[in-house]
């Protein structure tokens, strides 16, 4: 049994002598006797190290891991460079606590630092923070950043990601904020009734680009829309795509948010992931989370500390506009690190071999008789509509060890390809659901 | 003129007869430690008698300040916005609004009075 | 110290390299595509790992020494966990596949959630909060729904320690609900008198830790407990202290409706520097039907999610089913210690707080002199008016000495406080060698108060300028 007990029982009874007790349990003698435990907990004896990692190899042995992966709606299958994954594993980091002692913790604050640079470099931003949860709970707490005493209503778009709508309003219940929802036409957002919604009333317009659908949003043309009528626009974005996009900055975005998942970090069957968010500075006040600033130390030395933690809520507590402590910091490093990895140039290649694969794929979709939903230009993800059910076209691909795209309804697939996604393997399956077509 | 103090250390000063200056006490910017930032209230804003109109922020606080008066904002410190420490060097100097108002002595207390209270309580 | 990895950049070098594209080129519009590559740093593989290994060492973790943070749970993170949670069966798993592909995930979340609930003392639980302050807000959106399907709307307001985690409050307020305040008495606890004032129909629920954040059992539990339920509020159990208790007592047995977890002080899971963590919530039966949609239930014909057709749910607290990778860490553990390793870990969990607050005791004032849990309190008030060093300045000091200072200014009821919490995992010649320390630099605070304020000497930058930090942020690398 592991118990990872330093002290051998010898060592403790001197210890208790020392103190005055005859045995472990006296320590609890103060505690009200009727609440003390009278059995063993109900769980098993601990177990060796051998037998634990057999019970869970076991347990992992019986997850499908596919070969080729075409899903992707926010959780990507990317290439993680090795490097990344061991220098993310040194025990320095991993084992570190929040770097609240700044003279001690220059490695991880200076790491947080280059972490936000980076995020502000693809991003175009001023400003952002050391991050928070995964992405949906990022647009949950962009809506505090825009709220106003008499502006409390958020403008959501019907092809943003669900589950991160889902949050926004789960998050907003009881707080006097309202969520309306505005249409989408050929998959993009219905200018025409977004127009109609818009007014002095709203504080944001929140759009997801490349949106849930895949599709290419108008963001310079929302930008001006949204900032004619007062209110601030948001972009929930995949930061992947930012080294081919246009960067929200430069599209008039005022805060940046998302899923920074496929940025170095594995599937993980939905966590740990890293929601990121970034903005414009003026906002900067107005982020939640951690924040790590430049400085200098006593002797002007440059120096890395937590910085405007009277946002926090250590200090404001129930004025804070978020409870969040512990965040993703070690996702967000590895983050950090997958970006200087691929550099510049491979980010664009990412992102660009992505939108290849896809459009390529979906040619060949096209080809075989599926019909693309909707009439936008789209980035590496795509809706189809098929001639066969997509029970059936998951079935058919797990056959070949392939995990297809995810079914939205009876007839509709929303697939994805990355750059590890091979001609070979999309030449695949198309042959293969040729057979099944014929 | 004579300063007139709040429970909530923030002190207010008459400059004519229909406006005051208002600012916080020394023990106030004492006990915020280095002042970092004012988040303060816009010309034109109503302010109330012991209601919020701005916070003061430093490294390891962050403080509401109040309203010892009741009226309208007619100028704002600007001087505040880049060098918040002001409020850290001379906190009975440094204004933080100027307001259209009247000063209501039977709500506060006299400079002595406030002075000689004891605040570690 | 060392350069930021963006001034190690040096044009057109590249680390990761891909294959050339096997599918033809697409010409998108203009208008969306970037006109020129983001200034991300470019460097070369050996710059990569020369620049993080820099960093490496100038970090500290529970590997690298003694880290008695009060409040935090320190406690060693097992190697064996870091294995389990890398199988590739683990994290090769896309959260959207169908529920048949997964089935060595759902038992494992499903053991998981049946050991916490027995360790716990609840009915039953969801994995998915992310941190302790997501289940906070998650606990507290439970309470809520509860009132709320009871048509008992007057509820407006939580109840909270004055000497709570700041989080407490924060998540109330994101709930809604208007907190109130309720001060300690002088041993931590809740004061009953003051909470009697304050318990009406308009309480939704309480908040409390317990052991309290002065690191002490706090007696009334039962009473506070009744009293609360008595005027139709709930009671909602912060878990950051569950170390001291496991194996002997349960939070559920002393009357909690809603508890939640911190897996990454407890349950042994690494801090990352910051996070990840995970935040598991457990409920008493009458919670169960408002249970946050992505969390595991099991029917009789299997397991399902919760989703939109559970009309009661609260919601949805974030994206798919909770920082998975992190619990399988937590499950590792359980499994490891088991039902006597748990019990065990507690038991010297508090065994060593005890043993360094008896050697502390005539050195600084204990905050409250009794048996102490897993953690405990001093304060250096003292020390700072006779020598003007304080709790900080000790703590700058201590950095000199290959430790992590124990957690400072916390709880805000006790002056100059410290918290120490050695945690079961730390040996009793590094906790020997902690105490010589601290009794040797309160020595030097009489005898030469200079050489503190001067502190820290050996650490790669001296005192760091926080309010420079603050008054003129510079939060991002500026290019030239």
């Amino acid at each position: 049994m592991a118990d990872y007990l330093s002290n051998t029982a010898n060592q403790q009874e001197v210890m208790l002598k020392e103190l005055g007790f005859k045995s472990l349990e006296d320590l609890y003698s103060n505690l009200p006797q009727d609440l003390i435990l009278q059995r063993p907990l109900n769980l098993e004896l601990g177990q060796s190290e051998f037998k634990v990692l057999d019970t869970l190899k076991e347990l992992a042995s019986k997850n499908k891991v596919y070969k080729t992966i075409l899903r992707g709606a926010g959780v990507e299958h990317h290439y993680i460079p090795s490097v990344v994954k061991q220098l993310s594993n040194r025990e320095e980091f991993v084992s570190a606590y929040t770097p609240y002692q700044s003279e001690l913790s220059q490695g991880i604050l200076q790491s947080i630092f280059e972490y936000q640079s980076s995020m502000c470099e693809i991003t175009g931003m001023d400003v952002c923070n050391a991050s928070v949860y995964d992405g949906a709970t990022a647009a949950a707490e962009a809506i505090q950043m825009v709220i106003e005493k008499n502006k409390r209503k958020i403008l959501v778009p019907k092809n943003i990601h669900p589950q991160v709508v889902h949050v926004m309003k789960t998050y907003t219940q009881w707080l006097n904020i309202e969520i309306v929802d505005v249409e989408c036409k050929e998959g993009i957002v219905d200018i025409d009734d977004l127009k109609s919604k818009l007014n002095d009333q709203c504080a944001a317009l929140f759009i997801q680009h490349p949106n849930y659908f895949g599709c290419l949003e108008d963001v310079q043309d929302l930008a001006q829309l949204t900032h004619s009528s007062g209110a601030k626009l948001v972009q929930y974005t995949n930061p992947m795509t930012l080294g081919y996009l246009k960067s929200p900055r430069a599209n008039g975005v005022d805060i940046a948010i998302g899923e920074a998942q496929p940025l170095g970090i594995s599937m993980s069957y939905g966590g740990p992931f890293l929601g990121f968010m970034s903005a414009s500075a003026d906002l900067v006040r107005r982020l939640p989370g951690r924040i790590a600033g430049q400085t200098v130390d006593e002797n002007g030395k440059r120096a890395f500390a937590l910085t405007l933690q009277a946002r926090e809520q250590h200090i404001r507590r129930e004025k804070a506009s978020s409870s969040i402590c512990s965040n993703q910091a070690l996702m967000a490093l590895t983050a950090s690190m997958y970006l200087a990895s691929v550099g510049p140039s491979g980010l664009k290649e990412v992102a660009e071999y992505s939108m290849r694969k896809a459009h390529y794929f979906a040619n060949e979709l096209v080809k075989l008789g599926f019909k693309l939903k909707y009439n936008s230009p789209f980035f590496h993800e795509f809706v189809t509509v098929g001639p066969i059910e997509n029970s059936v076209i998951e079935r058919t691909l797990d056959e070949i060890n392939v995990l297809s795209g995810l079914g939205l309804s009876s007839h509709e697939t929303l697939w994805c390809c990355t750059e590890t996604t091979k001609k070979e393997d999309i030449d695949r399956v198309i042959s293969r659901l040729k057979e099944v077509l014929s | 003129m004579e300063k007139y103090y709040a429970e909530s250390h923030e002190w207010v000063m008459a400059l004519d007869e229909n406006t005051v200056v208002v600012g916080i006490s020394d023990y106030a910017q004492h006990a915020l430690g280095d002042i970092v930032f004012l988040s303060n209230a816009e010309v034109g804003d109503t302010v109330t008698f012991g209601e919020r109109f701005g916070d003061v922020e430093s490294v390891k606080a962050v403080s509401e300040i109040l309203s010892p008066v009741d009226g309208k904002v007619v100028e704002v410190n600007k001087d505040l916005e880049d060098t918040p420490e002001l409020l850290n060097a001379k906190p009975l100097e440094t204004w933080i609004i100027k307001v259209e108002g009247k000063i209501d002595p039977s709500k506060l207390m006299t400079e002595e009075d406030y002075l000689a209270l004891d605040k570690d309580h | 110290m060392s350069q930021l990895i963006f001034e190690r950049s040096v044009p057109f070098r590249r680390a990761v390299r891909f294959d050339v594209c096997d599918v033809p080129e697409v010409g998108l519009d203009e208008k969306y595509v970037r006109q020129s590559k983001a200034r991300l740093p470019e460097v070369s593989e050996v710059d990569i790992v020369r620049h993080y290994m820099e960093l490496s060492r100038y970090s500290f973790g529970v590997d690298n020494g003694f880290y008695p943070l009060g409040s935090c749970t320190m406690k060693y993170n097992p190697k064996l966990n870091e294995f389990t949670a890398s199988l590739e069966g683990f994290t090769s798993i896309h959260p959207d596949q169908s529920l048949s592909t997964v089935s060595g995930t759902l038992e494992l979340m499903d053991n998981l959630s049946i050991s916490l609930s027995e360790i716990t003392g609840m009915d039953a639980f969801t994995l998915q909060p992310a941190a302790g302050a997501h289940g906070e807000f998650t606990g507290l959106l439970l309470i809520r729904a509860y009132h709320n399907a009871r048509n008992d709307n007057k509820r407006t307001k939580v109840i909270v320690p004055d000497s709570s985690h700041g989080t407490n409050p924060a998540s109330a307020s994101m709930a809604g609900y208007t907190v109130v305040s309720v001060p300690s008495n002088e041993m931590g606890g809740v004061d009953v008198e003051a909470l009697k004032a304050v318990l009406n129909d308009e309480i939704a629920a309480l908040m409390l830790t317990n052991p309290n954040t002065l690191g002490l059992f706090d007696p009334n539990i039962c009473e506070i407990s009744k009293l609360v339920h008595d005027i139709g509020g709930l009671l909602y159990y912060d878990g950051a202290n569950l170390n001291a208790i496991m194996g002997t007592a349960r939070p559920g047995d002393m009357g909690f409706d809603v508890v939640h977890l911190n897996l990454h002080k407890t349950f042994s899971t690494p801090h990352g520097g910051g996070g990840p963590g995970s935040g598991p919530v457990g409920v008493k039966s009458c919670l169960v039907p408002y249970l946050p949609q992505g969390t595991l239930i099991k029917e009789t014909y299997g397991y399902r999610y919760i989703d939109e057709r559970d009309t009661l749910s609260i919601g949805r607290m974030r994206s798919y089913y909770g920082n998975f990778l992190v619990n399988v860490r937590a499950y590792t553990y359980i499994l490891s210690l088991g039902s006597d390793g748990l019990k065990a870990a507690s038991q010297n969990a508090v065994l060593n707080a005890n043993y360094m607050m008896n050697a502390l005791k005539d050195t600084f004032p204990v905050a409250y002199p009794q048996t102490c849990m897993h953690e405990f309190v001093v304060s250096l008030a003292d020390l700072k008016k006779e020598t003007g060093i304080s709790a900080k300045d000790i703590c700058k000091a201590l950095l000199d000495y290959q430790m992590h200072p124990p957690t400072m200014y916390f709880p805000l009821i006790v002056h100059e406080a410290l918290m120490i919490e050695p945690t079961e995992t730390e040996s009793k010649e590094s906790m020997d060698y902690f105490i010589q320390v601290l009794k040797d630099l309160k020595q030097l605070a009489y005898d030469d108060p200079q050489k503190i304020l001067n502190a820290p000497y050996t650490t790669p930058v001296k005192r760091v300028d926080d309010v420079q930090a603050a008054r003129n942020p510079i939060l991002k690398f500026q290019h030239k």
